[in-house]
């Protein structure tokens, strides 16, 4: 087994720059690494959805994951909280370390690295409770509170994280659902940041959203990449070339390009990356 | 090329007289299915109503020595014979219990004979024509009457129509279900739990599911003969127990209670289980925090649902041995009881022509709980059905 990692190390290294990492720094961005991926791949059944990813992501950056439809980018995300686990037939191999430990590895438990990662889904998801209790409901599941005042003062932190605060404060114990597209979208990010994860994961979070909201989770984005590490897909280039400090291009289940969001948009260097964001492709 | 409107119109005629057609067909089923329901009810509601009402006189009662001995002598002998035998059997027990009665006489509203209730409902009756002389006397003077039948709700069976009641039945039945459902209730939504929101999904459970369906289809007399072998010849669980009966049924139910469980957690949409996973659920918490809230309206329908066929079940008590004479209420689960169902069969099979009404009153009384229990299946389901 170790055998073969080392291997597949060898023969990925022929054919990437350097691996993992970025093919331009972007200086203004922050290099302390939060995720380590490595030959990762990935089969549904007997089709593979993922092949050899390795790929460096850095801590308290936005990262953006672009690509055609169906190239992975979802999948890959799921690997890194290991949703993955919750669809019957996936067969994972490879490293995704965290901390210096592999998320994958069998002592260790999905259920504390899923606090340390949160995820906001493409389709807001709230819990059907009040906005309160979306809230605090996993803090109090993971005991960060227990006095009421406290859980008070975090469901507001959260709420005001996730500026969300001013339009829900007077009405906190009405159902989450009640909300409009976009807050519960919010919700569900305010839900994510209260139990003070490292990462959040989000899935296209803006694509079920009007432009309005749209601006103000990008906003929101670009606030929160100061306390988390975020890496997000979406289809959206203008967006990705907005919050992204790097930027990341899937295609056929195989990571193409990783790079600086500024230069990826200006300079791709490869063909596939600059058809993709010129528009000739997918 | 193009159809001009007039064509498609032409076409659409066809195509609209063939949906009406099938409308009215599936109105008039509906129509018929309602007229059926319709004659039942008018049927049991004539036959069964006069049940609630008993034939009682008013005649003199003497508390004597020597009625404690011979209780027909505490009646006129004229009247004798249109007082209930069994109301007359229970004088000289309350003379006992009331001492200061021994001595007395006063004039009394009494049961009367079944054949007297029967003669004054306007039915064929076995009295003779000085006796009912007698009784249009009586009713003539506001001393004969249909009055509202307490004996019938609160007594158990009894040979003698005018002392037969529901009430040892109805207990039997309340305390059938609830063994019922204290068993099936928890053992079967937990197994639905297991199968829809943990276990693998293999040729094992998937055998488990196929055989699952297939117990919800099998003939309920089955389940009888499987609650004799096993409750009653292996476990030593006393015959004719509600608790045998209970647990029989619970076998019954169990399926219905699992599918209808399985139903519910199915239709709570999963984008609710993939958020409690992303804030670091375990699976049990989703189960318990999230999905089983919002799937408890449809267990309950369903529970309900399967409790209120578990009611009207009949063949597996008869083989586990609840279809008895059961004069008396039971006290505990372990005592002999029957069930109404069982007691309705039992009252049609008496030659007597005064069960007749007996029976459509048992079934009128199982009719209302029935409607009860589904009505409390419909407000559970919205009063608790949060789609937010
Ligand atoms: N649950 C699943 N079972 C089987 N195959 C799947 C499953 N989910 C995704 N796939 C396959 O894996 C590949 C990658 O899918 P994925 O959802 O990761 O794409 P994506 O890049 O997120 O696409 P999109 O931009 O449309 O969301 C696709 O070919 C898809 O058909
Ligand atoms: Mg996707």
């Amino acid at each position: 087994m170790m055998d073969m990692k080392v291997a597949n190390l060898g023969a990925a290294s022929m054919s990437m720059p350097a691996i993992g990492e970025p093919v331009t720094r972007n200086e203004e961005a922050n290099h302390e690494l939060s995720i380590r991926v490595r030959d990762l791949n990935l089969w549904y059944g007997q089709t593979q959805a993922l092949q050899n990813i390795n790929i460096d992501v850095y801590q308290k950056n936005v990262t953006a994951l672009i690509g055609p439809s169906g190239c992975g980018k979802s999948t890959f995300l799921r690997c890194l909280n290991r949703m993955n686990d919750l669809i019957r037939g996936v067969r994972i191999e490879g490293l995704v370390e965290m901390d210096g430990r592999d998320v994958n590895e069998v002592r260790m438990d999905e259920v504390a690295l899923r606090r340390r990662v949160g995820m906001v889904f493409q389709k807001p998801n709230p819990f059907p409770k009040s906005i309160y209790e979306n809230i605090a409901y996993a803090p109090r599941m993971h005991d960060l509170v227990s006095r009421k005042a406290d859980q008070d003062e975090l469901v507001e932190r959260a709420l005001q994280d996730a500026g969300l605060w001013n339009e829900v404060k007077d009405k906190l114990h009405q159902p989450g659902t009640s909300l409009s597209g976009g807050q519960q979208q919010r919700l569900c990010i305010a839900r994510a940041i209260a139990v003070q994860p490292d990462v959040i994961l989000m899935d296209e979070p803006t694509s079920a959203l009007d432009p309005i909201s749209t601006a103000t989770i990008e906003d929101l984005m670009d606030k929160l990449k100061k306390q988390f590490t975020i890496i997000t897909v979406t289809h959206n280039m203008q967006q990705a070339a907005r919050v992204a400090d790097y930027t990341a291009f899937f295609h056929l289940g195989e990571l193409i390009e990783y790079n600086d969001t500024k230069t990826m948009f200006s300079n791709p260097h490869t063909k596939k990356a600059e058809d993709y964001i010129t528009g000739r492709y997918g | 090329m193009s159809q001009s409107f007039d064509e498609i119109s032409a076409q659409l005629k066809r195509r609209h007289r063939k949906s009406a057609r099938l409308k009215w067909l599936s109105m008039g089923a509906l129509g018929l299915a309602g007229l059926f329901l319709v004659i039942f009810f008018a049927d049991m509601l004539g036959k069964g109503l006069p049940a609630f009402q008993q034939a009682q006189i008013r005649v003199e009662v003497t508390y004597s020595e020597q009625s404690q001995q011979l209780p027909l002598a505490a009646v006129n002998e004229d009247v004798r014979e249109l007082v209930s035998r069994g109301w007359l059997r229970t004088l000289p027990m309350m003379m006992r219990d009331n001492p200061q009665l021994l001595g007395t006489s006063r004039q009394e509203w009494v049961l009367a004979d079944g054949q007297v209730d029967q003669y004054l409902k306007g039915h064929y009756t076995r009295l003779d024509d000085d006796e009912k002389e007698i009784v249009d006397a009586l009713a003539e003077q506001g001393r004969a009457e249909l009055q509202f039948n307490t004996t019938f709700f609160s007594r158990g069976d009894s040979k003698m129509p005018e002392l037969a009641g529901i009430m040892s039945a109805a207990m039997g039945t309340v305390m059938t279900l609830l063994v019922t459902l204290a068993v099936s209730f928890p053992i079967g939504v937990m197994t639905a739990v297991y199968l829809e929101e943990f276990a693998p999904d293999n040729r094992l459970t998937q055998i488990i599911e196929i055989n699952i369906n297939n117990l919800a289809a099998i003939p309920s007399i089955l389940f009888g003969l499987l609650g004799l072998a096993i409750f009653i010849n292996f476990f030593g669980v006393p015959r004719s127990s509600p608790l045998v009966g209970g647990l029989t049924l619970a076998l019954m139910t169990l399926p219905v209670i699992i599918i209808a469980t399985r139903t519910a957690l199915r239709s709570v949409p999963d984008n609710i289980r993939h958020a409690a996973f992303g804030v670091g659920c375990s699976r049990w918490q989703v189960v318990r925090d999230h999905v089983l809230p919002l799937a408890l309206p449809g267990i309950m329908t369903g529970s309900i649902i399967g409790l209120a066929q578990a009611m009207g079940e009949t063949a597996p008590l008869i083989i586990v041995g609840m279809v008895a004479f059961i004069p008396d209420i039971s006290a505990s689960v372990t005592d002999a009881a029957t069930v109404l169902p069982a007691q309705i069969f039992t009252w049609a099979g008496e030659p007597d022509r005064a069960f007749v009404e007996k029976t459509a009153g048992g079934i009128l009384v199982l009719l209302t709980i029935l409607i009860a229990m589904n009505a409390t299946a419909v407000v559970l389901r919205k009063k608790f059905e949060r789609r937010w």
